[in-house]
């Protein structure tokens, strides 16, 4: 990968170790496979880092720790508080600082030697290309759909390898895309799911060593690059079941038709990746979903009157034990199957965490003839916020 | 001929949260088509109106993708995995972040 080490035009590449680094990284140094040469590539490799949170935790740690000679850091996002539980850059004195800025002075103490950027912005496709030129590894440690395609066209774009992991859940996924002949993102995947179709919070929710091992392989497979050592995740998709602790390996072939990396390319510039994705990415359900509702406040009122109001829940059984409504449990997932227990003939009011759910279980029970349910606006979190604060948000 | 068939954690909750499931079929048509009438909820989200597969779910017949086999005409052998990959963006789900 001697395309990865490039010293920027003007600017020489460093050409030798202090004593103080050569302490600091010995346990590489007396690595044949890294080596005084090998170190030196790390510390004249510049590497981006889209996102600073669960998986930018352990890439930055180690890409730092390692040497890596230029790191530029991309979030324009906050820490808060449900952060700690994964995104192991943070300590809890960080929360409400900017996260770029937070990751920048952990990875400064870490290692006062590289240099660090933050750039405390949204990656858009105006910025994009300007950001990753000054880069020679692009790492995607993004939560969204969107930023997905835009890294992956603007790597495509500007020639430049994209490391790329994800996870949901207990699952995750790694390879490497944007080698001139190997597949691209949009070899895998064409197009975005639609908004709604993917499971919501519902399903949501991630361990929190799974962004640190993904990101770990991500920080491997940056390594490796920058060295030209070993055999990379090129033209393969990691597979890693946490809950099985099984790895498997698919392999990823190029799309000659790929509508970016393909041989007649018909993207040849950035989109508006929202609008390709459908506004909203992933979320659900879809801004077409329009259920009449209720506020908080109004079936605070409507429940102290005495009115007979039958509170559906539609959460998981799990989620019910944080905290709950006292109402009638039935997940979402399982309406369909279970609708026969509910009466249409009473009032119901039906509420989830957020809203987003049980919006979709009031569009489900009105199209199968229930005609007096409403939505709780702003769900378990509103209550929370409006009526009751006792009841923790989560 | 019995295949077995691997559902992603996302869609488990449509196929009353096995996380696999073992058919006899001959074609990954098959052995989908199967899955899909055993769990009547995974269809929307495993084909499009049309009745073709999504372009966000990739499937796999051992290791290699069905795309670049005979689609789901691809024929499948006593002992084979499917495996049913959709695109996962990571992070929280529940939170489309920033502005593009």
């Amino acid at each position: 990968m001697a395309t990865t080490t490039q010293p920027e035009t003007g600017a020489k590449p460093a050409a030798s170790l202090s004593n103080e680094e050569i302490l600091r990284y010995s346990r590489h140094l007396i690595m044949p496979e890294v080596g005084m040469e090998g170190q030196l590539k790390l510390k004249n490799a510049k590497v981006l880092l889209i996102g600073t949170g669960g998986l930018g935790a352990p890439l930055g740690l180690y890409l730092a720790a390692a040497g890596v000679g230029k790191l530029g850091l991309v979030d324009f996002d906050v820490v808060d508080f449900t952060n700690l539980q994964r995104q192991v850059t943070f300590g809890t004195s960080d929360v409400g600082k900017p996260k770029s800025e937070a990751a920048r002075a952990r990875l400064s103490n870490l290692n006062p030697d590289i240099q660090i950027q933050s750039f405390e912005t949204q990656l858009t496709s105006s910025n994009a290309l300007d950001l990753f030129k000054d880069f020679d590894i692009i790492v995607d440690g993004t939560d969204n759909f969107p930023t997905r395609y835009l890294v992956n066209d603007a790597c495509i774009l500007l020639g430049k390898p994209n490391v790329y992991g994800s996870i949901f859940r207990f699952e995750g996924q790694a390879t490497v895309f944007g080698l001139p002949d190997g597949p691209c993102y949009r070899c895998l995947y064409p197009e975005p799911p639609p908004p709604g179709l993917v499971p919501s919070c519902a399903e949501g929710g991630v361990l929190g060593v799974l962004p640190g091992i993904v990101g770990s392989i991500q920080a491997m497979e940056t390594i490796k690059l920058i060295l030209g050592r070993g055999d990379h995740l090129i033209g393969r998709l990691l597979l890693f079941d946490a809950l099985g602790m099984k790895f498997r390996e698919l392999k990823l072939r190029k799309n000659p038709n790929c509508p970016v990396c393909g041989a007649h390319p018909t993207i040849t510039k950035l989109i508006d990746y929202y609008e390709f994705c459908g506004v909203r990415g992933e979320e659900a359900p879809g801004p077409s979903l329009q259920v009449p509702e209720i506020t908080p406040r109004e079936l605070k009122a409507r429940l102290d009157r005495g009115d007979d109001l039958f509170i559906l829940d539609v959460r998981e059984p799990h989620e019910y034990q944080i905290c709950n409504l006292q109402g009638h449990l039935l997940p979402l997932g399982e309406l369909t199957r279970r609708v026969h227990e509910l009466d249409s003939s009473r009032e119901m009011v039906a509420h989830c965490r957020s809203g987003k759910r049980s919006a979709e279980a009031v569009d489900f029970l009105r199209k199968a003839g229930f005609r007096k349910i409403l939505n709780l606006k702003g769900g378990i979190l509103a209550w929370s916020d409006e009526v009751d604060p006792s009841v923790p948000k989560y | 001929m019995p295949v077995k068939v691997m559902i992603p954690s996302p869609l488990r909750p449509y196929a009353g949260k096995r996380d696999s499931a073992e058919f006899n079929a001959r074609t990954v048509g098959e052995a989908l088509g199967r899955l899909t009438s055993e769990f009547a909820e995974l269809r929307k989200h495993l084909y499009t109106e049309e009745g073709k597969l999504r372009s966000f779910i990739n499937v796999y017949v051992n290791d290699e993708d069905i795309r670049y086999l005979a689609k789901e005409n691809t024929p499948t052998k006593d002992g084979d995995t499917i495996s049913i990959i959709p695109s996962i963006a990571g992070g929280l789900p529940s939170i489309a972040r920033g502005g593009i």
